[in-house]
C-alpha cells in the first residue's frame, strides 16, 4: 500500500497551496480513555493516601485534572493538535457529566435513606402536638394538611387567572394591552418567591392586619404560579393548528364556544401538565410560606385562620432545631415533599406524553 | 420556541362585540390579564411604599451601611453586606455552574449515546423540580463537612490569592459553600435550557461543518455554541435570577454575620433573601419595613438581570440563524 | 487533484434496515457523474457513503470498499475527518453557517486544516468564490453574513466553500432542487467548468439536468419499499437516455414509473 500519492500531490497551479493532511495518521486504539482514566483516577487515589486528603471531592478533581491533561498530552503527541482539542473536549464534557451527576446522585441517596428511617404510617398521620424537640417520635400530617391545603387554594386562585390570561393573548392578542401582559408575565417569572411572601406582608397582614395563615401563603403562591400557568398554556394554545379554529369559525360556531369547545380541548392535555408542573414548583416554596404560614406543631385544618404547617417549612423547622431526632424528622418529611413533587411531575409528563397533540414537535 | 400558528388578529371586532356569550368571555380573559396587570403593580408600589417608611427612618446610608438593627435606637440598617453576598455568591455560583451546564448539555445532545441521553435529560429535568429546601438541607448537613478537606486545601495553595485565604477556623459554612450550593441547584435548569436550544441547531449546519472535515469539537465550535449562544445566555440569566433569590437554601447553609470580607472561604456574610428568612421571626413592625425595603432592592436587581437577559436575546435574535 | 472512485461490494444500513445493497461501480477522474432513480432508491445513502458522512446519522454503518485512487476510504487507519476534508460536499439545502461572513463562510475550512496568513486566505478566498462564479456579485460586501444572499447565491457560496479547500472529489446532493430555474442554470454552467478540475458526482431528481450535465449516469432501482436499493446500471449518459441495456431504466427515463 502506498498513500504518497495523496501526500506527495503535485502543487497546485495557483500561487498559494492549500495544505493538505494525509488521509491515514497514527491514531490512538479506542480503549485508550479507559486507559487513561484509571490511570488518573489511580495516580489521583495515591496521591490521596500519601499526602492524606480526607476530602473525596480533592481526589475526584485531582483525578480529573489528569485525566484532561494526560489525554491532551498522549493526543497532541501520537494524533496531533487537532485531534487532541478533540479528544479535551470529549474528556471536559464527561467529566462535567461526572462532576453534576456525583453531587445529584448523593442527594437523592440521602435524602431516601435517612428519610426511610423515620418515614412510616404513624408519621404520616400524626402532628408534633406534645413532642419535644429531642424526643423521637412524632408525625407530618399537620405539614402535610396545609400543604395540600395552601397549594390547593393557590391553584384555585392561578389556574383560572393564568388560563384566561393565555386565552386572551393567543386568542385576542395583537393590541396594546396584550403586550404589555407579555412583557409582565415575563417579568413575573423572574420575582423571588421571597419577594412575593415580602408583597403579601406588606399589604396583607401589615396594612390590612390579617395575623399568618394558610390563606395568606396561598396567596404568595398564587402569583408565583400564575405567570408558569400563563407560559405553559400559551405554549399550548399555539400549537393547536389554525385551521382547527377556521374550520369552527366557518361553521357560524361563536369564537368563544369555539374556544371552550374546540381549542381549549385539542390543547388539554399540555394544559394540565402545565398546571401540575407549575403546583409541583410551588408546593416546595418555603420563603413565602415561612412569611406568612409562619408554622405550628398543631392540626389546624382552617386555612382562613390561624398558623398553619407546610412540609418544606417542617423540613426548615426541624433543621433549625438541630437535635438529632428533629434533624431525622428533616428527613423523612423531605422525602414526602420530594415524593409528592416527583409524583406530580411523573404523572405531569405522562399525560404530556398521552395526550400530545398531534402537530407537536 | 415552536410558533406555528400566529394568533388570529383583528377578529376581535369582527365578530366579538355582537354576542353576549363572545363578550363575557373577552371579558373575563381579558379581566383576566389585567388582573395580572394590577398585581405587578400592586407589588410595586407597595413593596415601595413600606421601604420608603422604613428608610425615611433610617439614621445612616441604607446602601452603604453594613449593620443591620432596625430595632435599635436610632434604627441603623444598611444593605451593603446583602448586596455584597448576594452577588459574590452568585457569581460563584455562575462561574462553576454556566460551564459545567453547557458541558452536560453538550454530552446530551452530542456525545452520550443515544441510550443513555434520553433518559438523562429527563433526569435533569426531574431535578430541575427539585424543591430548594431540599438542597439546603443536604448542602448543611453533608456538602458542608465534606468542603471542609477543600477548603483547606485551597486554603494551603491558593492562599496567596487573598480570596482562598482562610483567616478563621469553623466549618465551612462560607459564601463560597453557598455558591457551589446555588451552583448544584441552578445546574438542571441552565441545563435544561440550554440543551434544547442545542438540540434545535439545525442538522445541515453541523454537516456542513462536518463535510469540511470538521471533528466533532470543530462541529461544535462552528456551528452548535454560535447557534446556541442567545439560548445559552437566557439559560444563565434564568439561573441567576434563582440564584439571587434563592432564600432557604442559603439560609439553612450559611452561619451569617455583618462583615464585609473578601476573605470567601471565611464563614459569614449574608445574602438579601437569606436575611429576610433570618431576621423576620423576631422583628417587630417596622423590623419588618427594613427587611420589605430589602427585598424591593432584590426585586430591582432581578428585574434588571432579566430585562438584560431579554435585550441580548432581542438583540441577538437577527443572527441566531433561525431565519436562514 | 481529481481522483478516480472505485467502489466494491458496498451495502449501508440504518440500524436493522439495509437501504443499499452491494454495490460495485467506478467513477472516472475529471467527468460528472450523475445518479438518478425513484425517490427512496438510496442514491443520496450513497452518495454519503462517499465521504463517510454516512456513519454520522445514528445507526448509520457500512460495509465493503471504496477505493480513492490506491486508498481505501473504510481501511482501517484512515481518519474520517480526513475524508471528509479530501471529499467535498454541496448539499440540497443551501447552509452557509449564518452567524459567519461570506468570507469566513470560504474561508472556514481552510482555518480548520491549517495556519494561513491573511493575505493568503484572502487570495484563495478570491479564487475560491472567482471558481464558483459568486465573485463580482459578492466582492463588496466579504464581511456581510452569509445568510443575506439569495437562495442561487448562498448555494455558489457553499460551492465555493466546498472548493476552497481543494478537495478531491466533489459531491452534490441534489444541489438545485431548492433553487429556481435561473440559478438552476447558473449553477449547472459551474458544475461544467468545475469537472475541469474535480472528480464531480451529482444526485438529482431532474432527468433533464442528468442530460445536460453529467458524462455519466448510474440509475439506482429498488424492488419495493422496504427493500434496499440497487445499482441498475452505469452507462454513458448518452446511452442511459437513448438506449439503456436495462428494461427498467428504460421505463424510468421514458417516466412511465417514479
Amino acid at each position: 500500500m502506498s498513500h504518497n500519492a495523496i501526500q506527495d500531490r503535485p502543487p497546485v497551479t495557483t500561487t498559494t497551496a492549500v495544505k493538505h493532511d494525509p488521509l491515514r495518521h497514527a491514531r490512538l486504539p479506542r480503549w485508550t480513555p479507559f486507559a487513561v482514566a484509571v490511570g488518573s483516577i489511580t495516580a489521583a487515589v495515591g496521591l490521596g493516601l500519601a499526602a492524606g486528603w480526607h476530602s473525596r471531592i480533592q481526589w475526584g478533581l485531582v483525578a480529573a485534572t489528569f485525566f484532561v491533561l494526560a489525554t491532551y498530552v498522549i493526543t497532541t503527541k501520537v494524533e496531533g493538535s487537532r485531534q487532541a482539542k478533540d479528544r479535551v473536549a470529549t474528556s471536559l464534557v464527561w467529566v462535567c457529566f461526572i462532576l453534576a451527576v456525583v453531587p445529584l446522585l448523593s442527594l437523592a441517596w440521602v435524602t431516601i435513606s435517612k428519610g426511610l428511617e423515620v418515614l412510616d404510617p404513624y408519621f404520616l398521620t400524626h402532628s408534633m402536638n406534645g413532642v419535644l424537640d429531642a424526643e423521637a417520635g412524632g408525625g407530618v400530617y399537620h405539614a402535610l394538611l396545609g400543604t395540600i391545603e395552601q397549594v390547593g387554594i393557590a391553584t384555585l386562585i392561578a389556574a383560572p387567572i393564568g388560563l384566561l390570561t393565555a386565552v386572551y393573548l393567543v386568542e385576542y392578542g395583537g393590541g396594546k394591552l396584550s403586550q404589555a401582559v407579555t412583557f409582565f408575565v415575563d417579568v413575573m417569572t423572574g420575582i423571588p418567591s421571597i419577594v412575593a411572601g415580602l408583597f403579601i406582608l406588606a399589604t396583607w397582614n401589615l396594612m390590612l392586619g390579617f395575623g399568618p395563615s394558610g390563606f395568606a401563603g396561598a396567596m404568595a403562591l398564587a402569583i408565583l404560579m400564575m405567570p408558569v400557568v400563563v407560559r405553559s398554556t400559551e405554549e399550548m394554545l399555539k400549537l393547536v393548528p389554525n385551521e382547527l379554529r377556521e374550520a369552527s369559525l366557518a361553521l357560524g360556531i361563536p369564537k368563544w364556544r369555539t374556544i371552550l369547545k374546540v381549542v381549549l380541548p385539542t390543547a388539554i392535555g399540555g394544559i394540565t401538565t402545565g398546571v401540575m408542573l407549575a403546583v409541583a414548583r410551588i408546593t416546595g416554596e418555603t420563603a413565602p410560606v415561612l412569611l406568612l404560614v409562619f408554622g405550628t406543631k398543631l392540626i389546624n385544618p382552617n386555612p382562613f385562620e390561624g398558623a398553619q404547617s407546610s412540609l418544606p417549612l417542617y423540613v426548615y423547622e426541624q433543621y433549625a432545631v438541630g437535635t438529632d431526632a428533629a434533624v431525622a424528622r428533616a428527613w423523612a418529611a423531605a422525602l414526602v415533599l420530594i415524593a409528592f413533587v416527583m409524583i406530580l411531575n411523573l404523572v405531569a409528563r405522562g399525560i404530556a406524553r398521552w395526550k400530545a397533540p398531534k402537530t407537536g414537535r | 420556541m415552536v410558533t406555528t400558528t400566529p394568533p388570529i388578529r383583528n377578529s376581535r371586532r369582527a365578530e366579538g362585540a355582537s354576542r353576549p356569550g363572545d363578550k363575557v368571555f373577552l371579558g373575563l380573559s381579558r379581566g383576566s390579564g389585567i388582573t395580572l396587570l394590577v398585581i405587578m403593580a400592586a407589588i410595586a408600589v407597595f413593596l415601595t411604599y413600606r421601604a420608603v417608611l422604613a428608610i425615611s427612618q433610617d439614621s445612616t446610608n441604607f446602601l452603604t451601611t453594613s449593620e443591620w438593627n432596625p430595632a435599635g435606637q436610632p434604627p441603623v440598617f444598611g444593605i451593603a453586606v446583602l448586596a455584597f453576598g448576594t452577588v459574590v455568591s452568585s457569581i460563584i455560583a455562575m462561574v462553576i455552574a454556566v460551564p459545567v451546564a453547557i458541558g452536560i448539555a453538550l454530552f446530551i445532545s452530542h456525545y452520550a449515546p443515544r441510550k443513555l441521553a434520553k433518559p438523562l435529560a429527563y433526569v435533569v429535568d426531574l431535578l430541575a423540580a427539585v424543591p430548594s429546601i431540599i438542597y439546603g438541607l443536604w448542602g448543611a448537613i453533608f456538602l458542608v463537612p465534606y468542603l471542609g478537606g477543600l477548603n483547606k486545601w485551597l486554603d494551603d495553595y491558593m492562599g496567596w490569592t487573598y480570596i482562598f485565604d482562610k483567616s478563621s477556623d469553623g466549618v465551612a459554612r462560607s459564601l463560597f459553600t453557598v455558591g457551589i450550593l446555588l451552583a448544584i441547584m441552578i445546574l438542571p435548569i441552565i441545563t435544561n435550557v440550554t440543551r434544547e436550544v442545542f438540540l434545535q441547531v439545525p442538522k445541515m449546519h453541523e454537516e456542513a461543518a462536518l463535510a469540511l472535515g470538521a471533528t466533532r469539537w470543530e462541529v461544535i465550535r462552528m456551528s452548535v455554541l454560535p447557534f446556541g449562544r442567545s439560548g445559552i445566555i437566557s439559560a444563565s440569566m434564568l439561573g441567576l435570577g434563582r440564584a439571587l433569590g434563592e432564600t432557604m437554601a442559603v439560609a439553612v447553609v450559611l452561619s451569617p454575620s455583618f462583615v464585609i470580607s473578601g476573605h470567601l472561604l471565611d464563614p459569614g456574610g449574608g445574602t438579601f433573601a437569606q436575611n429576610i428568612a433570618a431576621k423576620f421571626n423576631e422583628a417587630n413592625e417596622f423590623g419588618r419595613d427594613a427587611l420589605i425595603a430589602s427585598g424591593l432592592v432584590l426585586f430591582v436587581i432581578t428585574l434588571l438581570v432579566n430585562g438584560a437577559a431579554r435585550w441580548i436575546i432581542g438583540r441577538r435574535k437577527e443572527y441566531s440563524g433561525a431565519a436562514a | 487533484m481529481a481522483k478516480r472512485i472505485d467502489v466494491s461490494g458496498l451495502s449501508a444500513y440504518y440500524g436493522a434496515h439495509k437501504a443499499i445493497d452491494d454495490i460495485s461501480m467506478t467513477v472516472e477522474p475529471r467527468s460528472v457523474t450523475a445518479f438518478i432513480g425513484p425517490s427512496g432508491c438510496g442514491k443520496s445513502t450513497f452518495l454519503r457513503t462517499l465521504n463517510r458522512m454516512h456513519e454520522v446519522t445514528p445507526g448509520g454503518r457500512v460495509e465493503g470498499k471504496v477505493m480513492l485512487d490506491d486508498e481505501n476510504l473504510y481501511g482501517s487507519h484512515v481518519d474520517p475527518v480526513a475524508v471528509r476534508r479530501t471529499v467535498g460536499m454541496v448539499f440540497q439545502r443551501p447552509n452557509p453557517f449564518p452567524t459567519m461572513s461570506i468570507f469566513d463562510n470560504v474561508a472556514a475550512g481552510l482555518r480548520l486544516n491549517g495556519k494561513y496568513k491573511k493575505s493568503q486566505l484572502s487570495e484563495i478566498v478570491e479564487r475560491s468564490l472567482k471558481g464558483a462564479n459568486l465573485w463580482n456579485e459578492v466582492k463588496d460586501r466579504l464581511n456581510k453574513p452569509g445568510s443575506g444572499l439569495s437562495g442561487g447565491q448562498q448555494q455558489r457560496l457553499c460551492i465555493a466553500r466546498a472548493i476552497a479547500v481543494e478537495p478531491d472529489v466533489l459531491l452534490m446532493d441534489e444541489p438545485c432542487s431548492a433553487l429556481d430555474p435561473i440559478s438552476t442554470l447558473a449553477i449547472e454552467d459551474l458544475i461544467g467548468e468545475l469537472k475541469e478540475r474535480f472528480t464531480i458526482v451529482i444526485v438529482t431528481h431532474n432527468m433533464q439536468q442528468a442530460a445536460r450535465v453529467s458524462d455519466r449516469t448510474a440509475f439506482f432501482n429498488l424492488a419495493a419499499v422496504g427493500q434496499p436499493g440497487k445499482l441498475i446500471e452505469l452507462d454513458d449518459t448518452e446511452r442511459i437516455f437513448s438506449n439503456p441495456s436495462v428494461q427498467a431504466t428504460e421505463d424510468y427515463i421514458s417516466g412511465r414509473f417514479g
